[in-house]
C-alpha cells in the first residue's frame, strides 16, 4: 500500500467530481479524480440541457470556452394524443443572451472540459480505472482499491453516479426501488444545423427544448425530450422503472415509435443515427438520498439522488455541480482544522441546505408524488388534445358554448371532476 | 426516418468489448421460474431475449444504465451486476 495520502479521491470526472476537484485542485490541495472511462464523460449521458446558473457562480462567462452547443430561446411541452397535439411554448431571447439560462450541450465533450480544468488547476487525473472497494479502518472511510492497487486519502468523495456503488459499499445507501428511479434512453440524430434552425425557426445559434407527455411513454409514467444541439437533435424518452417493470413494449421499439410519431417525424426527417445511449435517472429526490456524509467520505450529484422533474423542468447538473462544490467548500474547512470524521464533514449538509441544492430539494419534496398519478400520462394528454381540437374545429355542426363543451369533454373522458379538481389543487401545491 | 432494430442502433455505438469478464452475471435457474421476466423488455439494449424457453443474455452491447438491476423482480439473486473493468464496455462519443 502506497504510503502517500492525498487530501481526497474522487470517484467519477462527472460535473459534480470535477467541480470539487477543480475547486480543491486550485487552492493547492492534492486531488486524485479517478475516472472509470477512457476519457471523462465517455460514460456519462443526460437528457441534453443544463441550466447555467451553478457553473457561472464557480467559472463567470464560462461559455466563452467550455464546448456548449446552443443557447435555449424556447421552450415548449407538447401533450400528445393519437393524431392530436396541443402544445405550450414559451420563447424569451433574453434566455440566449448573457448570462445565457441554460445550454444544450454534449457529455463526452463537456465533462471531458470540465475534467480537464481540474487538471489544469492540478489534480491528477486517472482513467480508466473502476474502483472496486472502499478501504475502512473502524468504520472509517480512508481510501480505495482499485484491482490490486490501493490508494489513501483524508476524504473520499463519491461521485459515482446514480447506481452509486460506493454509497452502496459503505451501507449508506439502499439498493433503491424500481418506482424511485427512469430509465432515459436517446439518440443522437445528426441533421445540418441550417435544417435544425429553420425547422424549429430559430434565431442564429439559439436552441430549442421539447418535451412531450402522453403516447410518446405508451401511457406509462414518463415523457419524452427533444433537444437541439448544433448539428443534431438528442431525442429520447424517460420512463420510470416500475412502470417499465409491466411494460408490454421493449424500450428500444417504444423510442422507434416515438420517432415515427407524426408530430416529431418531421422534425428528424433524413436525419442520421449517430448514438443511442441510456442512462437512470434518480427520481424519487429526497426520499431516495443516501447518507450523505460520514466518517471520511461525502456523497455528491446523481450519487446523493440530486435531481428534481417538475414535469415542465428537468434538472440535474446544476445540482451536481453545486454539489460538487459544497463538498469541496467543506472538505478545506475539514483539512484547516484536519478533522474529517462525520462530525468534520457534517458541514456539507449545511452548504447544502444554505445552497438551492437542498432548498429547491426540499420545496419540490412532493412532485416525485405529484408525477406518480397515472391520469397525468394517459388521460390528461387525452381530453387536453380532445378540447383543444373541438375548440378548433369548424364542420357546420350545432354551437356548443365553450363551458358546456368542456364539461363534455371532462365526462366523455376518465377522469371525475372530482379528481380534477383534486389533481388540479395538488398540481397548485405541489409544484 | 427509417425505423431502426436494435441491432442497427446498437451498431453505431462505440463499444470495447471485455472478452475475458462478463460483468452482469445471470442465474438461469431463478430465471427460468420468473414469469414476467421484466428485463426483456425494459434492458434499453435488447440484451435479454428468451431463446427455446429459456432466458438468454448477452453483456456485449451493455449501456450501462443498470435497469436490469432494478426491474428484477429477484434482484440481487437472479443478476450479478457491476460495471465493466476500467477501460472497457460503452464509450460514448456524444452522451
Amino acid at each position: 500500500m502506497s504510503e502517500d495520502r492525498s487530501t481526497a479521491i474522487i470517484v467519477g470526472a462527472g460535473p459534480a467530481g470535477s467541480t470539487a476537484a477543480y475547486l480543491l485542485a486550485k487552492e493547492g490541495h492534492e486531488v486524485v479524480l479517478v475516472e472509470r472511462g477512457t476519457t471523462p464523460g465517455s460514460k456519462n449521458m443526460y437528457g441534453g440541457r443544463m441550466y447555467s446558473h451553478a457553473l457561472n457562480r464557480i467559472m463567470p462567462g464560462f461559455w466563452e470556452e467550455a464546448p456548449v452547443e446552443r443557447p435555449i430561446a424556447q421552450e415548449s411541452i407538447t401533450f400528445l394524443s393519437g393524431d392530436k397535439s396541443v402544445s405550450i411554448g414559451c420563447q424569451n431571447m433574453g434566455w440566449a443572451a448573457d448570462p445565457y439560462h441554460s445550454f444544450t450541450l454534449l457529455r463526452a465533450e463537456f465533462d471531458a472540459w470540465l475534467a480537464a480544468k481540474a487538471e489544469e488547476a492540478g489534480a491528477l487525473l486517472a482513467c480508466g480505472i473502476r474502483v472496486d472497494e472502499l478501504l475502512t479502518d473502524g468504520g472509517k472511510v480512508i481510501g480505495i482499491r482499485a484491482g490490486e492497487d490501493e490508494m489513501l486519502a483524508d476524504v473520499v468523495v463519491a461521485a459515482d453516479g446514480v447506481n452509486s456503488i460506493l454509497a452502496q459499499k459503505a451501507g449508506w445507501a439502499k439498493m433503491f426501488s424500481p418506482g424511485q428511479v427512469a430509465t432515459g434512453v436517446k439518440q443522437i440524430i445528426e441533421l445540418p444545423a441550417e435544417t435544425i434552425g429553420q425547422r424549429f425557426q430559430l434565431e442564429g445559434n439559439n436552441g430549442a427544448a421539447r418535451l412531450f407527455v402522453g403516447d410518446c411513454s405508451k401511457g406509462m409514467q414518463g415523457g419524452g425530450f427533444l433537444y437541439t444541439n448544433k448539428s443534431s437533435i438528442s431525442l429520447g424518452l424517460v420512463i420510470n422503472a416500475g412502470a417499465l417493470q409491466g411494460s408490454q413494449a421493449k424500450l428500444c421499439d417504444i423510442i422507434e415509435d416515438f420517432k415515427s410519431n407524426p408530430h416529431i417525424a418531421p422534425l428528424i426527417e433524413g436525419g442520421q443515427v449517430a448514438e443511442y445511449s441510456a442512462h437512470l435517472v434518480p427520481e424519487a429526490g429526497l426520499a431516495m438520498a443516501p447518507q450523505l456524509y460520514g466518517d471520511g467520505m461525502v456523497v455528491v450529484g446523481d450519487a446523493a439522488g440530486f435531481v428534481l422533474n417538475l414535469g415542465y423542468t428537468v434538472r440535474g447538473m446544476d445540482f451536481a455541480i453545486a454539489s460538487g462544490e459544497a463538498a469541496a467548500r467543506t472538505i478545506m474547512e475539514a483539512k484547516a482544522r484536519n478533522d474529517f470524521s462525520r462530525q468534520g464533514l457534517s458541514r456539507y449538509k449545511e452548504l447544502l441546505s444554505q445552497s438551492f441544492v437542498l432548498r429547491d430539494l426540499e420545496a419540490y419534496r412532493k412532485a416525485p408524488e405529484f408525477l406518480e398519478n397515472q391520469r397525468m400520462f394517459k388521460a390528461y394528454p387525452e381530453l387536453v388534445a380532445g378540447l383543444a381540437t373541438r375548440l378548433f374545429t369548424v364542420d357546420g355542426s350545432p354551437p356548443v358554448h365553450l363551458m358546456k363543451m368542456v364539461f363534455g369533454q371532462i365526462k366523455q373522458s376518465d377522469i371525475s371532476l372530482m379528481q380534477l379538481v383534486r389533481d388540479s389543487l395538488k398540481g397548485a401545491i405541489d409544484l | 426516418m427509417k425505423r431502426l432494430t436494435i441491432e442497427q442502433l446498437l451498431g453505431v455505438n462505440k463499444f470495447v468489448l471485455d472478452d475475458e469478464q462478463a460483468h452482469i452475471k445471470v442465474n438461469k435457474q431463478i430465471c427460468s421460474g420468473c414469469q414476467p421476466k421484466p428485463c426483456t423488455f425494459a434492458c434499453p439494449a435488447s440484451l435479454f431475449s428468451i431463446k427455446d424457453g429459456e432466458l438468454s443474455f448477452d453483456y456485449a452491447g451493455c449501456l450501462e444504465c443498470g435497469t436490469c438491476r432494478v426491474v428484477c423482480p429477484h434482484a440481487g439473486v437472479a443478476i450479478e451486476w457491476q460495471y465493466p473493468r476500467g477501460g472497457f464496455g460503452v464509450h460514448y462519443r456524444y452522451g
